[in-house]
């Protein structure tokens, strides 16, 4: 086999099985959320469909597929039709630069793990993230309808605000690692201070953190930034005429985003795959780096869900002043701090 | 250049899993059509005017204008962090005297009242 063929059928698989672990873990954050927020609230939550409910995202699937698609006279159909595969599809493009552990070998051939392996991927993250406002922006607008207007404004006005504190968090991280490239920036993180406190940027970096996480759930328009969504003012807001199976694409769209958020967190603050203590090398060693990856993605996901069911909604007022006079000051404090007592290994 | 055909594929394949997933919904849905149906939400109530037709609050506006300085900003200042540590400490003060006058535009827009809501 010509190595050019070998390349794209390593590329192919690495394709299949990251989307097919996505998609999985989609359909399991739908059902994880709705468990926990029984368990929060003392209710069973679902659990008839298979055990523990756990076929529950099978049967909400195929409801969707055999719901009728009801597209609003107002609408402006083609845009219509667009904005839920401007909400899906940059949700799901985030993967392809998450570096998810180290280096193994099938075969005699070392395979990385991650789909492509870039010097930009941080930038790429912050493109992507630029580019799903449209597609919420854009349902909002063409649904012909005040809710989906008002609530595609909110998301819009939200997003970009929130963009501001998360681009200068991130820019001290990538200050820190001299380096857009996910790969290095957990690198970067290896090892430990006094061989028990690992070297994780969250550390130096406590206020970058709080300003990244604060901005990712105004960016995933979460509780208690679901302004956009507020059932109480805006039926649902943005998404409120779309039905059938473009709705279940702004649904797997938002879940999405939430886990490729959870892994770039854990990326840039927390060491990615790395663990204050020595693993083996081999296979086994890069078996141990994804599990330790997975679970601090796993962590972050479930803190997305208990903040969701723990705080009420902001105000607008209220999330537009802690965007642009909290976090954004907060952010640069913390860019002028890192400048000036960071200095990554082997620069200057 | 070959580094960015996974992310070129990647990309193709995630645009065709939604229009796949409405490919399959054209063929299983139950059509039954009904004027109401297609009206815009409003409780069932008549609707008075088109979407558009409504005002909304000019503020929308003011913190897009925002987002456009800052963002262009922030674009500047990515290749910077990054290749700092050739530029030295002329880089450093070069961009810290950038961030100046952003801070100056920052207090501005801040006595003018842009950056909250009320």
């Amino acid at each position: 086999m010509s190595p050019l063929l070998l390349a794209l059928a390593v590329t192919l698989v690495k394709i299949a099985v990251v989307l097919g672990a996505v998609m999985t873990a989609v359909a399991m954050m739908a059902l994880i959320e709705r468990r926990f927020a029984g368990l929060i609230q003392d209710r069973p939550g679902p659990n008839r469909v298979g055990p523990f409910g756990l076929l529950q995202p099978v049967a909400d699937g195929l409801k969707f597929l055999f719901k009728e698609e009801v597209i609003p006279d107002e609408a402006d159909k083609w845009i219509y039709l667009l904005a839920p595969l401007l909400a899906f599809v940059p949700a799901m493009a985030f993967f392809a630069v998450i570096p998810m552990g180290t280096p193994f070998t099938v075969f005699g051939i070392v395979v990385e793990p991650l789909i492509a392996p870039s010097s930009f991927g941080v930038l790429y993250i912050l493109a992507l993230s630029g580019l799903s406002v449209y597609g919420v922006f854009l349902a909002g607008y063409a649904s012909g309808s005040k809710y989906p207007l008002l609530g595609g404004l909110r998301a819009t006005a939200q997003m970009v605000a929130y963009e501001i504190p998360m681009a200068m968090a991130l820019l001290a991280v990538v200050y820190a690692a001299r380096s857009l490239d996910f790969t290095v920036i957990a690198d970067a993180q290896a090892g430990t201070w006094f061989g028990v406190v690992p070297k994780w940027f969250v550390l130096p970096q406590i206020i970058g953190f709080f300003v990244f996480w604060v901005a990712i759930l105004a960016e995933c328009k979460r509780l208690p930034f679901d302004l956009p969504e507020a059932e109480a003012e805006l039926v649902v807001g943005f998404h409120t005429e779309y039905s059938a199976m473009k709705f279940a694409m702004f649904f797997m769209g938002e879940y999405a985003h939430m886990i490729a958020a959870s892994a770039i967190v854990t990326l840039l603050y927390f060491g990615g795959w790395h663990l204050p203590f020595a693993v083996p090398g081999g296979n086994l060693g890069a078996l141990i780096a994804f599990a330790a990856f997975a679970a601090k993605t796993a962590f972050f996901l479930w803190l997305f869900i208990w903040i969701r069911w723990t705080l009420p909604r902001y105000r607008y007022d209220q999330l537009i002043r802690l965007g642009w006079t909290v976090l954004t000051p907060l952010a640069f404090l913390n860019l002028l701090i890192t400048l000036f007592t960071c200095r990554a290994p082997g620069v200057n | 250049m070959d580094r960015y055909i996974p992310i070129l594929i990647f990309g193709l394949i995630c645009c065709s899993i939604p229009l796949a997933m409405l490919a399959i919904q054209l063929f299983l849905q139950v059509r039954r059509p009904n004027p109401a149906k297609t009206e815009a939400y409003e409780c069932g109530n008549p609707v008075k005017k088109e979407a558009l037709a409504y005002r909304f609050s000019i503020r929308y506006l003011v913190i897009a204008i925002l987002f456009v300085i800052f963002d262009v900003e922030t674009v500047f200042l990515f290749p910077w962090a990054v290749s700092l540590g050739r530029l030295g400490l002329f880089g450093l003060i070069e961009m810290v005297v950038f961030l100046a006058i952003l801070v100056v535009g920052y207090v501005y827009a801040y006595r003018e009242g842009a950056l909250t809501w009320a």
